[in-house]
């Protein structure tokens, strides 16, 4: 009994870790027919906000250390959302409708995230205010003359080597005067490690059996946001707007819905539970910046598995490839195959977590020969003929 | 009026011209890579850079199969290092087959590292070098049918493909990290020595001494390929300069391969699956057949793009089924161009040569100029250089400088046939 | 029900062949929605019919049944006699059945001439399509579509520059140059002229010598043009079939169709 249970338990909190990292995605991808690849670094931007706050807080003693973890999980949020914000208006609003271009386009945003992340220091974020500060602001100021459309072009020409160039030369004499202090990288290549609050040590005991609290912890976090998602999506107006466009871009359109506003508030919310699911996972382990990698293409099955559009299909994915996986990686089929030799085998063979990973997704390309579409496909009458 | 369309039996020739002319470039471009590139390469210091030419040409076979299949068919593959680390695997288990007949353990020897006593039984075929050249090709081929198969036949196209190619990309990885005794886990196969051809290798060893004393310089390099079996050893520079030919010779092959496939009617229908499957099928066409095949056949393309690579670096790891590795092969071929063959090759050889020249220079922001390549390349050029070539691109600047082009007329009138007709019935 | 397919026995084998295409008892649902609902259809060979229904009353489901793009979920197609249940798209459409769809859907990137030359191959498999080379007969053919449907001039020009009307006479085209047995057209004359509307309707007038046409149409000025019979749909199941002045004074179809366009006609 109790290992059932334990089976259960497990599976259930490594889907709860899948679910979390995928609700995002899921989403994005329900709403707008975008893949983001840079999901994976908006959960890992979430995990170092983590970290920073947990420093943060470590410096203010003792109520603020144990409650870190409520701030984390804001200011995760708000990182992530407004990363995804402007990832939404600076490149993916350019790609609607290329899905696969979107896709090569966020895997470079990607790249520059983890690039980001390793080499971050004074210098670099000085560099970038300053450009930005430039930049957008002269054409901000600019962007008043009555004649800008005109030489808009010629703006941007001479602006943008200009911005850069400022800032690159403010870059190199801050590095000249401050050497190490402004250019010792914040991360580096690295790892960073987060303890959790003391709360969290430890484990619930039932039996023999020790429910770790971070897990716990995770598993409460996962349906605190699911409940909080569904109250958003049924119960306010700009809920029922992204709902509306979801199911007929065009038609919510017509009746005057913004869509270009919900699209990116869609974007920052998914991209914003991309940060919570950051503060999730910054407590399983330590975080570097490949940390997102490593969640990428689980949080891809779930969506793949859960069909489009519907968050249950989502769940339901998260939960069953969570708890297959860990059955899997697990060996827990031991006991009941111990008859026959070459179904032990077959158990022993694939009983690592990243032989599992092979079993599952041999079980997924299965599963999609019986229901292409997903648990729950887009029903009725297809647009395309 | 009917005069105008018949034409076409006469139009054929100059069809031919330009097939002439574009096998005579090829065929020349060709000669050079393989006659003077090296030996200039070599007189100018630069030696290292043949074998790194040599290997980024193994990679622009790759960038034609996936030209083939994402440019003309419209499917993004994101799997393809699977593909391309099989053919290399192939060849690299033959190569550690090679193990001089003195030797006390008859296996490779990182077999000995995780007790493994006897040789598996798929590494058996392996010392057949036949099997291994049919393998290079044929594995990944089937496998690459295969999964295609199992994706199209259920229709999931679109994102939904590429993220379950990824997915498989991520599930063969850790399939050869886990199998260290099978594969040598992460580390992989490398340190190869010998490669053995038997009967040839005598036959031409009885010609080496005369060839030797030639010794023109840089030419040896060119007579190399005659003594390259009797010298026997993988790394020698005579074995590396076949192995360069060799490379440049199967992109030509593939070239061509893909140059066919796309021209014809074939060609056209692939573009038609990427622009209107639906409509294809009720044409009466099966869609997934034509996808099908094209996959496996750029899937054959990477595996042996794979091998000669493979034999070129003398190692293959599980490192070539990274996610990111795959990810590059696409950005190579948007580079050069999607659906133009020159620019997947272009694209391959320029990516990969901007690659090691800026990771020379700067390690440690490489993949912020990879990232920003990735930006630059979907958002500002999504034709790539060859299709950016073809728009006019002077026109272009002038335009972005503020020159605007002078138009007699209204453009699309201008370029209207049915307006132009009736000019012409007008003045005449 | 006094619709006279309903109360025809199932077994008159004798009559099969002279049938084109028919339905029985077909049913499409889509999540318990009936589409189509039991619906029982035929056609004979050589006929021109117009199949005409208020919105949602099934019609391009109906189309979708029979290409094989919905499988029934109980009864069956024939075509020809033939029992079409689990064959694909394209099977059914090598059999001899061509669709055109509501909005043009030809292949942007590649020229009418190309369009045309896809759609007359006769072998559609791989090696056909590959080693296959084009005789001067199919040359010539697709010459004469090219001028059938007026895109001589602009033979090499891609699609995708043609307007809408040309690529609606394209796509007819390329129907037309799979030489099928059955034409299903759907909506042909959506966003034309009336001159092309007329154009559209002579085109269709033309093959309906050599070929059997079933026509879906909203325009009853069209439908008026072309029709010799009609079929009404209603909520998936035929309302009732006839000649277009009978079906025009039909109490049901004025109730549930003509009528309501009668009162905004007013």
């Amino acid at each position: 009994m109790l290992e059932v249970l334990e089976v259960i338990f497990n599976g259930l909190s490594t889907g709860a870790v899948l679910l979390i990292s995928s609700l995002g995605l899921a989403i994005v991808f329900g709403l707008m027919g975008v893949i983001n690849l840079a999901h994976g670094e908006l959960i890992m931007l979430g995990a170092y906000t983590t970290f920073l706050v947990q420093n943060v807080c470590k410096a203010f003693g003792s109520p603020w250390k144990e409650s870190y973890i409520f701030f984390a999980l804001i200011l995760a949020f708000i990182v992530g959302a407004i990363a995804g914000l402007i990832l939404e208006r600076g490149v993916i609003r350019y790609l609607y409708g290329r899905p696969l271009e979107t896709l090569l386009a966020t895997w470079g945003v990607s790249l520059i995230l983890q690039q980001f992340v390793r080499t971050v220091n004074w210098v670099l974020v000085i560099g970038i205010a300053i450009f930005c500060l430039l930049f957008f602001g002269g054409l901000w100021v600019l962007n008043r003359l009555p004649n800008f459309q005109q030489i808009r072009k010629w703006v941007i020409t001479v602006m943008l080597p200009l911005s850069i160039g400022i800032a690159a030369v403010t870059g190199g004499f801050l590095s000249q005067t401050y050497k190490l202090a402004v250019t010792k990288p914040w991360f580096g290549a690295q790892g960073v490690a987060v303890t959790a609050p003391k709360w969290l040590f430890g484990g619930l005991n039932i039996g023999t059996l020790t429910l770790p609290y971070v897990r716990l912890f995770i598993i409460a976090l996962t349906i605190a946001c699911i409940i909080a998602l569904y109250l958003f999506f049924q119960r306010t107006s700009w809920g029922l707007r992204i709902r509306a466009v979801t199911q007929n871009r065009s038609m919510s359109a017509c009746l005057g819905i913004p869509t270009q506003k919900v699209d990116a508030l869609t974007f920052a919310l998914g991209s914003g539970l991309a940060g919570v699911a950051g503060v999730a996972i910054s407590l399983l382990g330590s975080v570097a910046p490949n940390t997102g990698q490593n969640y990428i293409v689980n949080t891809f099955m779930v969506v793949v598995v859960g069909g489009v559009g519907k968050l249950v299909g989502s769940i339901v994915a998260a939960l069953a490839i969570g708890t297959i996986d860990y059955i899997i990686a697990s060996k827990a089929l031991l006991p009941l195959v111990a008859a026959s030799k070459p179904l032990t085998d077959l158990v022993e063979f694939f009983g690592s977590t990243d032989m599992a990973k092979v079993m599952v997704f041999a079980l997924i390309i299965v599963f999609l020969q019986i229901k292409p579409g997903g648990l729950f496909p887009e029903k009725g009458r297809t647009v395309d003929a | 009026m009917g005069d105008e369309v018949l034409p076409k039996s006469r139009g054929m020739k100059p069809q031919q011209k330009r097939l002439l002319i574009e096998i005579a470039v090829v065929t020349a471009i060709a000669l050079i890579v393989i006659l003077f590139v090296p030996p200039m390469l070599v007189d100018l210091g630069q030696a290292s850079r043949v074998n790194q030419l040599g290997r980024f040409l193994a990679l622009a076979i790759v960038a034609l199969g996936i030209d083939l299949i994402w440019g003309y068919t419209g499917l993004l593959s994101l799997g393809h290092g699977i593909l391309f680390a099989l053919g290399g695997y192939a060849i690299g288990m033959y190569l550690k087959l090679q193990i001089p007949p003195n030797a006390s353990i008859q296996l490779p020897e990182f077999m000995s590292l995780y007790d493994v006593k006897e040789l598996p039984g798929f590494w058996k075929p392996f010392y057949s070098f036949p099997f291994t050249l049919a393998a290079v090709v044929l594995l990944p081929t089937l496998l690459g049918g295969l999964l295609g198969y199992l994706v199209f036949r259920n229709r999931i196209k679109g994102v939904y493909f590429s993220i379950l190619t990824q997915a498989a990309t991520i599930v063969f990885f850790n399939f050869f990290n886990g199998q260290q005794g099978f594969f040598n886990g992460t580390n992989g196969l490398t340190d190869f020595k010998t490669i053995n051809l038997g009967r040839w290798g005598t036959c031409i060893q009885s010609f080496y001494p005369s060839i030797k004393s030639w010794n023109i310089n840089s030419w040896r390099l060119v007579v190399a390929p005659v003594c390259w079996i009797s010298k026997e050893d993988i790394n020698s520079e005579q074995t590396q300069f076949i192995f360069y030919t060799l490379t440049v010779l199967f992109l030509v092959a593939a070239y061509a391969l893909c140059r066919w496939l796309t021209s014809g009617r074939f060609g056209r229908l692939l573009v038609a699956i990427r622009d209107d499957e639906p409509r294809v099928r009720f044409s009466g066409y099966n869609p997934t057949t034509f996808k099908v095949v094209v996959f496996a056949i750029s899937a054959g393309l990477a595996g042996i793009a794979g091998a000669l690579y493979t034999v070129q670096t003398g190692l293959i790891s599980p490192k070539a089924m990274d996610i990111a590795f795959s990810i590059e092969m696409v950005i190579w071929v948007a580079v050069g161009g999607r659906a133009s063959l020159s620019g997947a090759v272009l694209g391959a050889v320029l990516v990969n040569f901007a690659k090691s020249f800026l990771s020379e220079q700067f390690a440690a922001t490489w993949l912020f100029f990879q990232g920003g390549l990735f930006l630059l390349v979907v958002l500002v050029l999504p034709d790539g250089l060859v299709g950016w070539l073809r728009s006019q691109p002077i026109q272009q600047i002038k335009t972005f400088i503020g020159i605007r082009p002078q138009v007699a007329t209204y453009p699309r009138i201008e370029e209207d046939p049915e307006i132009q007709r009736e000019r012409e019935n007008l003045e005449s | 029900m006094d619709n006279f397919e309903d109360t025809k026995p199932v077994a008159t084998v004798s009559t099969i062949g002279e049938k084109i295409v028919e339905t029985e008892n077909l049913t499409v649902s889509f999540d318990g929605f009936k589409a189509l609902n039991h619906l029982d259809f035929s056609m004979d060979v050589g006929e021109l019919r117009v199949v005409i229904g208020p919105n949602g009353a099934g019609k391009t489901t109906f189309l979708d049944a029979i290409t094989g793009k919905v499988q029934p979920t109980e009864g069956q197609v024939r075509f020809k006699g033939r029992n079409t249940k689990r064959l694909a798209e394209h099977q059914i459409a090598r059999l001899g059945i061509g669709r055109k769809f509501q909005t043009p859907r030809v292949f942007l990137n590649l020229t009418p001439r190309e369009n045309l030359e896809l759609a007359c191959n006769p072998k559609k498999n791989i090696v056909g399509t590959l080693f296959r080379r084009s005789n001067s007969s199919d040359r010539r053919r697709v010459i004469s579509l090219l001028e059938t449907v007026g895109l001589t001039a602009k033979a090499d020009l891609p699609a995708a520059l043609l307007s809408h009307g040309e690529k609606q006479r394209l796509e007819i085209g390329m129907l037309v140059a799979q030489s099928p047995d059955l034409l299903l057209v759907d909506e042909p004359v959506a966003g034309l002229t009336d001159e092309e509307t007329q154009n559209v309707g002579d085109l269709l007038l033309a093959l309906a010598e050599s070929h059997s046409i079933l026509v879906i149409e909203h325009d009853m000025e069209f439908v008026r043009q072309i029709a010799r019979k009609v079929t009404v749909l209603h909520e998936g199941t035929v309302l009732c079939e006839g000649d277009f002045e009978e079906v025009q004074t039909d109490p049901r179809v004025i109730e549930v169709y003509l009528g309501k366009q009668e009162e905004t006609e007013a």
